[in-house]
This record gives C-alpha cells, structure tokens and sequence, in this order.
C-alpha cells in the first residue's frame, strides 16, 4: 500500500516524459514546462503550509534567490548555472533558517502578515543594488554547460526532473516521523508539544526543506522562460498567486494537489494570455484571482480531497486488528505499591497573571508509582499547576525536580522526552489523523521509525482497551473513546510522570470505573499518576494520597482519609453536608 | 542637522501620516468586528481614486468632495461584497480555517480587480488638476503642501466621525458589540452577520474616502494599490489589530518613518524602513500599541 505512492510518482514521470516526446509546437513545450515549474513550486510551498500548516505569504523570496544567485554568478564569475544552482540552494536554505528564526515565534496571522515583508525588502533592495535587469548572457561555446537549449525538449525534462525531485521529497516527508509530527503541530500545536514534538524545529526542518526546491525552480524558470530576470518578476506578487493557485485549487497537505492545480490553471490561463493577452493585459490575474475566490467558496479544501471524498465512500477504515481482540483493557501485572523515592519534587512554586496570584509558594512531593489526587475548588489553581509542571508556564518562582533533575522552564516537548505526559481537561486531539496516527505522534518521541511507532501505538490502544477503533476518526468517538485515546497516546510516550487534568469528567458510571482500571494499569506498569478531580467518590478510591489547593495555596497533604476531614479543607471545598454523606454506609 | 530641516520632515511624515490613517482605519475597523485581514483594501482604496476622478471630470468636483461623496455608494458595494462573499465562507466551523479562507478570498478579490481594472481602465496614469496641489502654505520655516493639508485635514474630520459613531451611537455600540464577543451579542438580539456588513462596508468606505483624498495630490493607477497595502498593514499592526485608535496612531506612525526614512537612504528605499519597522513590532509587540494579548494554554 505504501509504495503504491512511489509507483505513482514514477508514473507521473513517465506520464511527462511522453507528452514532451509527443508534443510538437515549441508554445506547447513551453506551456508544459511551465506546468512542471509552478507544480514544483506549489509542492514545496505545500511543505512549509500544507504539512505544516504555517500559510505564507512570501515563499516567491526562496524563488527569487534562486533566480537572482544563479544568474549573477553567471554575469560575474562565469560559474555554470548547474552549479550556481546548488549555490542558490543553499542560500535559500539560509534564508530560510534566518527568516524562520524569529518569524516561527509568530501565531495565526502575524505569521502569515510576516511573510509578505521579506520579497518586499529583497525587492527594493535588489532595485537599489542596481540588479533593476539581469540579463542571461547567451553563451555560443557549449551552451548545454549553461542551461541554454536550443531544443526545447530539453527544457521540459530539465523541468521534469525538478518535479520529479520534488515529488520524492514531498513523499518522503509524508512518510516519515517528521511528516506526522508536521501534521500534529498544524492540527493541534499545544498538544503536539505535550507529546514531545519540538514544533520550532519541526516547523523550521519543513522551511529549509521547502526552500531547496523553490530556489532550483527559480533558477530553471530564469533560464527557461525569463532570460532576464528583475525583482519585480521574481520577487512580486505573480508569483506568489500562482504559487497559491496552484496549491489551493488542487489541493493542500498532499502531493497530488500542486500537480493537479498546475495540470489545470497553467495552461488555462497561458491560452489565455496568448489569445486574449493583448487586447486585456491583466488576464491572467484575473483568472488566478477567479480561481482563488471560486475555489475558497466552492472548494477550500481543493480539487483533490474535493474528488476523492466524493468518489470514495467513508468506508471505514477498519480495524486494524480483528474483532476477536480484547476490547477490555489489558490486565496489569501484580501491582506495585508507591516506592520510597521521590520522583517529582515542587518547591515553592509561584505563578501570577498581572496581579492574581495563581499559585502562592506551593510544595509537595510524589513518589514512585504514587497516585496522587491534585483536589480544590474552581480556580485553586490546579490546572495552572499543570501548566506550570508540564512547561506550558514558567514560574515567577520556584522549583520543579524530576528525578532529582531541575526542570522548571523546559518547554514541554522537552519534558515529555523526559518522561511527563498530560492529558488536558478539554480533550485536544489532532481531528484529521486517525485514532492510531493520533497515538503514533506520541510514539515517535521512542522512536524514529514510522513501523516502529505504529507498533508502539497499538499496543498502547490495547492497554487502555481502545484497539478496535484504531482506525477511526476522533469526531466519531464518545467522550470515554476520546479520553481513553488521549491517555493511550500519552502513554506511547513511555512517561514516567503522568499528569490527568479531570480524567473522569463527562464520563458516566461505566465509563468512570473503566478509566479507574486503566489507571490502575498505568501503576502498576511503573508509572506515577497525579490527577486533578472534582469527582471525589471516584478519587478516593484511586489515589494513595491527596493535596489540597485553595485560592493558589497548599491547603492540606496526605491520606485521604485524614485529608478530607481537616476542617479547613472541610471549609474550603468539601462543606459540611459531604462529610455527613461520606459518613453513611451508602456510598 | 538643521533643526528647520528636521521639522519640515516631521511635518510631512504627518500629513501624509493622516491619509495613511484614515486607509488603516478601515483595515482596523474589518479586522477589529470580523477577523478577516482585507488584502483588497488597497484596491477599494484604488478604486475610491477613480470614481473621485471621475467625479472631477464628469462634474468639475473637487477632489476633497469627491472623496466624500464616494462613501455612499462604496459602502454600499462594501456590504454587497461581505454578504455575496465573505459571508459565504465559513470554513466548516473551524474558526483558524475560516480566517485562513477569508484571506485567500480576499487575496483573490485583490487579483481580480487590480488586473480588470488593469484591463477596464488602461494603465494609463491620471491625475486631478488643482489649484492648491503645487501652493504650499508657509509655517515659519516649514511649507506644507496644500493638497496634502486639505487631505490631513478631512482625514481627521472622517476619523473623528467614525469615532463618534462608534462611541455615541447604538449602531456603533452593537458593532463594538459584535467584535468583542459574537455570541454574547447574539444573545443581546445583536444581527452579528449584518454587523460584520456594517463593519466591511463602514471599512471599504473609508478607505474609498482615503483614496479619494489622495488623488489630490497622486498619480492614479490601477497598480497603486500596492503601494499603500503593506503600509496599511503595518499601520494597523502597529496600533494593535483591531484597534480604530491605534490604526490611526499607526497611520500617522508610518508617515513619520516613511518621510525621516528619507534623511537616511535614497528615495527608492523609502519603504525600506516601514518594513523594517513592520518586522520590529512583530516580533518585539505583536500586539501592539494598544492591542490585547489573547491568552494561549
């Protein structure tokens, strides 16, 4: 199944060899070419915005230095354009590494607003350096050595080859850890970073590895179609539009969509422009804009998921192992009690947000293999507490130590691969993988290998029971199957440390004691749980000890029993009528 | 430096600063109520120019009146344009897709009317001739050109009004309403959808009204659009997305860069500045002047 996509690819290979063989007229060579060169270009546009999801609005700047570089190592020094090219690569590659830097630290649409600035800048300062026009120099003495062909043919198979590079480099990012886990940030950043992925760096991989293909197209198409090359051309807003036509028409998020927007609008709006060009200048803006507009209204998902979703039926993916598999969650092996060494170790934390004191100078040890109930009325601090532990806030002060290691200020990919793992109060899942590729982004935090993970994955679904619905997607699933998921996929992280924000929230009487079970599973597999509930009946049979947060301080620390009958504790949150409840044999 | 020097720049900077500010504040307004970010603005702005040009030929109108009588009928094409479009796309429910799509939308709109108009109206350069355009009034040292003073002045005039509407009036209330937060306002019997309307033709008017005030003193040209949107978007950055008065403070912001930009490099970089500063207050204040930080975990 997973090579069908390769064979794919070296059809469309095949498909473009044959056309330029078959076609004749040097204009129709010249408009497949370009259909190789902007399906190229909307292929590695795709891998930043499609795969990452980061939407820019100034990919034609790699394009650009990819012209410019190649061409005016041409004019000064003489160096062949074959190898100019993989100077413009790395440039690009540069480029992308110090656009990325500080613009990655921008959300939404200041990400987006960001990247229209740079072609901008690299315009007026290309127009400044006086590169206003350069002009390929025709060269009479092998002109094959500086990509000048006579035959356009050989255009076409330059362009080919192009795509075809592109298109094994989108593949193998699909197919690779770093495929899922682009996938993971740009469905869900926060998550993502809960289950170990560095989203900077993943982000920044995908720039510089969009960036290579956009500055080879520039150099060909400079040499192909444009023999003169100036800022506005390569650096303005055509290209850019074409660029986004090309992939929004056809599809983002998969190799397919920038081939079939480019096998579609390219040649409409050539033909267009050669008939009609004269007479209205300005037609194919027209027609790119008519395309975006059409496609944002009718289709913004893009011609490719557009058809496939409506000639495929939701058939459903199936599960992944037979029904004949437990669907109960695995049983543990003789649980372990809580060992004697401290694994996480809170020391005076401190947290305020512009004046309300979130968390006043809180402490508390866990020990190995403890459960520890976190409980408290609404706005104690609980959550915020978790944030602070998980690395999603840094403390004003205070200390976290796992293992005897300081932590505090860790982003929380880093603590993930240090062995904390969360669920959230709101379950946040990545809504379009399915409920297997939701668990292999945790995997891959073991493991670099997509087989490997899978594997890790499933047998995380098995220990929380969830292994017939593998292949689901999280829309279908109840309340328990979503929560149940996101512990499965915290716990293919291999977490030392497992921290439950309202595990048992929303869930009935068989879902509660189903998600207990599971819990005492994670235990008795080695781990440590701390987990913040409201619904006490349920946590006082779960948790080895519990502490107790009131308007961001420490209230109280330790056996239930004791715990819930301290009359501050009393005062603060369990109130007078709970006590007398809990007091009668019919709970 | 010669002290004179430096004011005549400042001078200038806040002239050109309060056209710049009445563009931004309708990009402010439309991102402010809708959380779309228009990329056709700069167009509207275009073809505000226009239709004030035509206004001068057809009917010897001068161009500050002109500019005033384009907010009808671009308010009108303004609602027209966010009920036929805007409104139609939605993102299946998913807000960050549906701000995703509005943009490319809007993207597309800007394709499609600097390249018709490209088309319609020739590339042909035109201007609107009047008197003041080459008089300057002389402060002390400092001369300020008429044309742009008349502009800064209207600009401030349709500014306040907008400010007035938006504080005094219940219209405005419910629009302001209607930005802070769409479902308690649709609880208060608030027609968000004709709110966002409101907002998106209140916006492509002004602008219109902006470009309209601008070819008093420049050239007109379907390509001119890009020549104010990234400022524009600068403007309303700076003053904190979705802030009509730091838009406005945000305009008058990049007018100064814009002209003491000039005592430091040559005329074509001019832009080189505003962009830089552009890039400073994404990274160091993204929020900026006046904006509010929205709360991430």
């Amino acid at each position: 199944m997973r090579s069908r996509g390769w064979l794919a690819i070296a059809g469309v290979v095949v498909l473009g060899v044959a056309l330029s063989l078959l076609l004749q007229e040097r204009y129709h060579h010249r408009v497949l070419t370009l259909v190789f060169l902007w399906a190229a270009m909307g292929l590695s546009w795709n891998i930043i915005s499609g795969y990452a999801g980061q939407i820019s609005f100034g990919h034609q700047v790699f394009f650009g230095i990819g012209a410019y570089v190649t061409v005016l190592l041409v004019v000064k020094a003489g160096l062949t354009p074959w190898i100019g090219m993989a100077v413009a690569m790395a440039a690009a590659v540069l480029a992308a590494v110090l656009i990325g830097l500080p613009t990655f630290r921008l959300a939404g649409i200041y990400f987006g607003l960001a990247t229209l600035a740079y072609p901008l800048i690299f315009r007026i300062v290309m127009d400044w350096l006086g590169y206003q026009e350069v002009a390929v120099p025709m060269v009479r003495d092998r002109p094959g050595w500086f990509m000048q062909f006579t035959d356009p043919r050989s255009f076409d198979l330059l362009a080919l080859a192009v795509l075809a590079a592109t298109l094994v480099l989108s593949r193998a990012i699909e197919t690779s850890r770093l495929g899922y886990r682009l996938r993971a940030v740009k469905e869900n950043e926060q998550a993502a970073e809960a289950m170990g992925v560095d989203a900077f760096r993943s982000k920044m991989a995908a720039h510089m590895l969009s960036a290579a293909p956009a500055a080879v197209v520039g150099a060909v198409y400079v040499h192909a179609i444009l023999f003169i090359v100036t800022p506005e051309a390569v650096f303005g807003l055509l290209v850019i539009s074409q660029t986004l036509v090309v992939s929004l028409v056809g599809g983002t998020g998969t190799l397919w969509g920038p081939l079939i927007g480019a096998a579609v609008m390219v040649p409409v709006s050539e033909v267009l422009d050669s008939t009609v060009g004269d007479r209205l200048p300005g037609i194919q803006g027209v027609v790119y804009g008519a395309a975006l507009m059409l496609i944002t209204l009718y289709a913004p998902e893009g011609l490719y998921w557009r058809v496939r979703q409506a000639w495929q039926a939701r058939a459903a993916r199936g599960a992944l192992l037979s029904r004949g598999e437990i669907a109960a969650p695995a049983e543990a092996a003789a649980a372990a009690g809580p060992g004697a060494t401290v694994l996480l170790d809170v020391r005076g934390v401190s947290k305020s947000f512009l004046g309300l004191q979130a968390l006043a100078d809180v402490s508390f040890e866990v020990r190995e293999r403890e459960i520890l109930g976190v409980i408290g009325p609404n706005g104690a601090g609980k959550t915020t507490l978790f944030n602070v532990l998980n690395g999603f806030l840094i403390p004003d002060a205070g200390d976290v130590r796992l293992g005897g290691e300081i932590v505090t200020g860790l982003r929380p990919s880093a603590l993930c691969r240090r062995g904390v793992g969360r669920t959230f109060q709101v379950v946040r899942t990545f809504p379009r993988l399915t409920v297997l590729e939701n668990v292999m982004v945790g995997a891959f935090v073991r493991t670099g290998g997509v087989e490997p993970a899978r594997g890790i994955a499933r047998a995380a679904l098995v220990q929380v029971g969830l292994a017939d619905r593998a292949g689901a997607l999280p829309a279908g699933l109840t309340t328990l199957d979503l929560r149940l998921m996101e512990l499965a996929r915290c716990l293919a992280t291999s977490p030392r440390l497992v921290l439950l924000d309202e595990p048992l929230a929303g869930l009935s009487g068989d879902g509660v004691a189903v998600m207990i079970a599971v819990i005492r599973g994670v235990r008795a597999r080695g781990a440590t749980v701390v987990i913040i509930e409201h619904t006490l009946q349920a946590l006082l049979r779960l948790a080895d000890r519990l502490v107790v947060l009131d308007q961001g301080r420490r209230l109280a620390d330790g056996a239930p029993e004791a715990v819930t009958r301290e009359p501050a504790v009393i005062e603060a949150y369990l109130g007078q009528r709970w006590l007398a409840r809990m007091g009668s044999p019919a709970c | 430096m010669p002290w004179a020097e430096l004011v005549q720049y400042v001078a200038t900077g806040l002239l050109v600063g309060g056209v710049y500010a009445l563009m931004s504040i309708g990009l402010a307004l439309i991102f402010g109520v809708m959380r779309v970010v228009n990329f056709a603005q700069g167009d509207f702005m275009m073809l505000g120019m226009y239709l004030t040009y035509f206004y001068a030929v057809a009917g010897a109108i001068d161009p500050l009146l002109g500019a005033v009588l384009t907010i009808p009928p671009f308010f009108v094409l303004g609602w027209l344009v966010h009920r036929g479009l805007l409104a139609r796309v939605t993102g299946g429910g998913d807000p960050q897709r549906q701000m995703d799509a509005q943009l490319i939308l809007t993207l597309g709109l800007s394709l499609v009317i600097t390249n018709a108009a490209t088309m319609i109206l020739t590339p042909t350069p035109r201007g609107i001739r009047t008197a003041y355009a080459t008089r300057a009034f002389a402060l002390g040292p400092v001369l300020l050109n008429q044309a742009r003073s008349y502009a800064f002045a209207m600009a401030l005039v349709l500014a306040v009004a907008v400010y007035v509407f938006l504080t005094r009036t219940d219209a405005g209330k419910a629009l302001r309403a209607a930005a802070d937060d769409p479902e308690a306002a649709a609880y208060q019997a608030i027609d968000v959808r004709a709110m966002h309307g409101l907002a998106f033709g209140t916006g492509i008017a002004l602008v219109a009204a902006a470009g309209g005030l601008l070819a008093a003193y420049y050239p007109i040209e379907p390509n001119v659009a890009g020549n104010f949107i990234v400022l524009m978007f600068v403007a309303v950055v700076l003053g904190g997305l979705g802030s009509i008065p730091g838009a406005f403070v945000g305009g008058l912001v990049i007018g100064l860069v814009q002209s003491l930009t000039l005592l430091v490099l040559p005329f074509q970089l001019q832009n080189t500045g505003v962009f830089i500063a552009f890039l400073l207050v994404l990274y160091l204040r993204p929020q900026g002047l006046f904006g509010r930080r929205a709360r991430t975990v």
